[in-house]
């Protein structure tokens, strides 16, 4: 039987969205395609999939984005969806474990593609704040007030995704120079 | 790292140990779970970045797959021959080193 669900996760909530899909998969219902902060799941034995999920530098259908989906499907995964620039695999236990970034330079790279996408969005949320707050208070306009502050909301919001992510590359920053 | 060369990653080198025969992707990781006793599983990520990167340097190659990326198959360079060995050197003198101390503070 499928089943679909909505929910939404920030990009930087990619540990947690991942989280979810694999409590999913481990109660039976394993995902089957995903679009915008909808997930469709259909029935599999509890636990039988192992989820992973990651974004990737280029989009999804450019060639080498191509080239590595088809690299991480040959190595026993299936491609099961895509948003933006985020890819999901699924792959059975069966045939062994699925990771995708198993080392500490993988991860700090892929952290620093996520919040190399959220700076420029959260500067531009915050320059157009202090525009349309600039304007609104000079003018008296409610409007540009209203969406100042939604823009600053915006930027607040993106900075502290930002800075989540930072931490825990700078936490694992860290444990690269002891380890691998 | 300080070392003229620097050390190669513990996959990096596993990987290229593999590819003393022609062996894809997934060989690749079945076979370094299998040299390390299990102990190190490779991630798909980190397995095709290092592939690409180590294609890019020339040390391994691409053999002709027949259109079908998937079963794409890779082989050591004579360049990759040489870091592996070049490695292998820094390793057996990591060991002996630890090996000359830790002896000897055993006794």
């Amino acid at each position: 039987m499928r089943q679909v669900i909505r929910k939404w996760f920030w990009a930087w909530e990619f540990d947690k969205e991942e989280q979810w899909l694999n409590d999913m998969a481990a109660q039976g219902k394993v995902l089957l395609s995903v679009h915008y902060a909808t997930y469709e799941f259909e029935d599999s034995q509890p636990g039988e999939y192992a989820i992973r999920l990651e974004m990737l530098e280029k989009f999804p259908g450019s060639e080498e984005s191509q080239q590595y989906i088809e690299f991480v499907e040959s190595t026993g995964a299936e491609f099961v969806g895509k948003v933006m620039k985020w890819v999901y695999f699924r792959k059975k236990k069966e045939l062994g474990d699925f990771e995708l970034h198993g080392d500490n330079a993988t991860r700090i790279k892929h952290l620093k593609g996520i919040m190399v996408l959220l700076l420029p969005l959260g500067a531009l949320n915050l320059f157009c704040a202090i525009s349309n707050l600039s304007i609104g208070i000079g003018m008296g306009s409610t409007a540009n007030v209203l969406c100042g502050l939604l823009n600053l909301a915006v930027a607040v919001l993106l900075g502290k995704g930002w800075s989540l992510l930072n931490e825990k590359k700078k936490k694992l920053e860290k444990d690269a120079q002891l380890f691998e | 790292m300080g070392t003229i060369n620097g050390a190669l990653t513990e996959a990096v080198y596993y990987i290229l140990l593999s590819l003393m025969q022609p062996m894809h992707g997934y060989g690749i990781m079945q076979n370094v779970e299998k040299l390390s006793g299990g102990r190190l599983k490779l991630a798909a990520g980190t397995l095709y970045g290092a592939i690409s990167t180590m294609q890019e340097k020339g040390w391994i190659f691409a053999l002709s797959a027949d259109g079908d990326s998937r079963k794409k198959e890779y082989m050591i360079t004579d360049t990759g021959r040489e870091m592996l060995k070049s490695e292998y050197r820094r390793l057996k003198e990591l060991v002996e080193n630890g090996k000359a101390v830790l002896e000897e503070d055993a006794q």
